[in-house]
């Protein structure tokens, strides 16, 4: 299959990325340096090209109902121009995707991972119901997040929206950088910020608008290599590393998403069982004593015994410590208890800590 | 790329500088720019014994872990020591202030065995 290049590839190119495929996507994992990326985006601004996420929009009079149906949050809590972390489960509470649910008023925006658009596609048209219609869009889209400290003083000098006026998890259309767009107060790094979603065909325009207002801001792209850094320091789940469809939200520490008192959602009655019996396993942070950096299939142990597996870990450039998360059995889940983590055929020592760690 | 014409290389990216039986080793420009941010180099003890082509230390990037090869046999007779606390000198220098460890070979005619400048850029 071919690999597949957002609005943005040329510009990534002539910036110097270093470009490598994702999600059947060519995309940049940094620029200047992971470290100093991440950096920037703590201390200013940075600029991301997430066009590779998937977009599908449900419309029609039962369209509320569909999205109730194949997400544990609840949709109809939205009001126009709200935003939702959600996500979709299979039949048996394991994750099909983590995703943002948008309500544009006459339809519902999903958002999900790149890597699993064809994958939910699938899966919410097979619980289509009468009534509605699905339609992926995300090759239309170009969706930029722009996220640190001067992320609203930068966009706002591009736009008649009073972008302060946007709370988190609301969004507004309007005009930015002369651009119809959805302007988002939503990010994966934590930050103050937005993501932007328009169409396709004025990506370089609206990328280069950005960097000229943000020039006295010191803004810089961003790749998808702090991206990941970032999420990580608030504790925000990866799918395919800390979510999958062999776990389920309650253990990943999603619990405040799912809502299982709402109308029925596929997963809901194995998801009310997992509850009841109380939680096995839960996804808890650590920090690794010394310099090795914890990694996506290390080991965790404890007296020896393999007691679960590193989903992600990075060296965190704001707390200057190596951290990570892992599945662990309930009772060793809390912070203050130690474990140890085999990677290499070497042991290092590593300490439950609170969460987010940034 | 810097590939220096005065080194020796590896096809695992380490560049190899002799001064009589002692070698210089360190790694090349390309391999710190694939790594990237480079946050910890594990070194080993003055005095221990490394084959060819066999591990001698690991580098911990932000993005990868990858170990070290030695290019030569023979016993570490010194190691850079400021890489300590600042792995990141062999980001910006890599054949020079960033070099790793220093070894006393003991057989120079596994020398002969690593790629000149022109073999080590047919790499790529």
């Amino acid at each position: 299959m071919e690999v597949k290049k957002t609005g943005l590839y040329e510009v990534h190119r002539r910036l110097g990325a270093k470009m490598v495929e994702f999600a059947g996507y060519y995309m940049p994992i940094q620029y200047s340096g992971i470290l100093e990326e991440h950096k920037r985006v703590r201390t200013t601004a940075g600029v991301f090209d997430v066009s590779h996420m998937g977009e599908i929009e449900i419309r029609g009079p039962r369209a509320l109902e569909m999205v109730n149906r194949i997400t544990i949050n609840d949709a109809g809590k939205l009001s126009v121009n709200q935003a939702q972390y959600s996500a979709m489960c299979y039949e048996d509470g394991g994750i099909v995707d983590d995703l943002l649910v948008y309500h544009r008023g006459d339809h519902y925006l999903l958002v999900v991972n790149a890597s699993n658009t064809g994958k939910d596609f699938e899966w919410i048209m097979r619980h289509k119901i009468p009534g509605v219609e699905i339609e992926n869009t995300s090759e239309r889209i170009t969706q930029l997040a722009v996220q640190g400290k001067a992320a609203p003083a930068i966009l706002q000098k591009l736009t008649d929206v009073d972008l302060s006026q946007i709370k988190s998890y609301w969004f507004t259309e309007g005009k930015l950088a002369g651009t119809p767009m959805i302007i988002s107060a939503t990010g994966y790094t934590g930050e103050p910020g937005f993501e932007l979603y328009f169409d396709h065909a004025h990506s370089e325009n609206v990328w280069n608008r950005i960097f000229e207002a943000g020039k006295e801001f010191a803004i810089a792209p961003i790749g998808l290599g702090a991206r990941d850094s970032l999420r990580l320091e608030k504790k925000y789940c990866l799918y395919g590393n800390d979510i999958d469809q062999t776990t389920n939200p309650l253990e990943a520490g999603l619990g405040w998403i799912t809502k299982l008192d709402k109308s029925d959602f596929i997963g809901r009655e194995a998801l009310l069982k997992i509850k009841e019996a109380g939680l096995k396993r839960k996804l808890a942070g650590f920090e690794v004593e010394g310099k090795m950096i914890p990694r996506h299939g290390y080991s965790v142990q404890k007296y020896g015994q393999v007691v679960g597996q590193v989903t992600s870990g990075a060296f965190s450039p704001v707390l200057e410590k190596n951290i990570g998360l892992a599945y662990l059995k309930t009772e060793l889940a809390n912070p203050g208890e130690t474990v140890e983590i085999e990677a290499r055929g070497k042991v290092v020592p590593a300490k439950i800590v609170k969460t987010p760690f940034v | 790329m810097n590939i220096p014409e005065n080194l020796k290389y590896t096809k695992d990216h380490e560049w190899a500088r002799i001064e009589g039986s002692i070698v210089v080793v360190g790694i090349t420009d390309y391999a710190q720019g694939e790594l990237g941010d480079i946050v910890y180099i594990e070194l080993p003890a003055v005095g221990t014994r490394v084959s060819a082509s066999q591990g001698f230390g690991t580098i911990e990037a932000v993005k990868a872990v990858s170990d070290l090869f030695a290019p030569v046999s023979g016993e570490v007779v010194e190691i850079n020591s400021k890489l300590e606390n600042a792995p990141e000198i062999v980001n910006d220098d890599p054949y020079g202030e960033g070099w790793m460890i220093k070894i006393k070979i003991s057989d120079p005619k596994e020398v002969d065995t690593l790629l000149s400048e022109a073999d080590y850029k047919g790499l790529f």
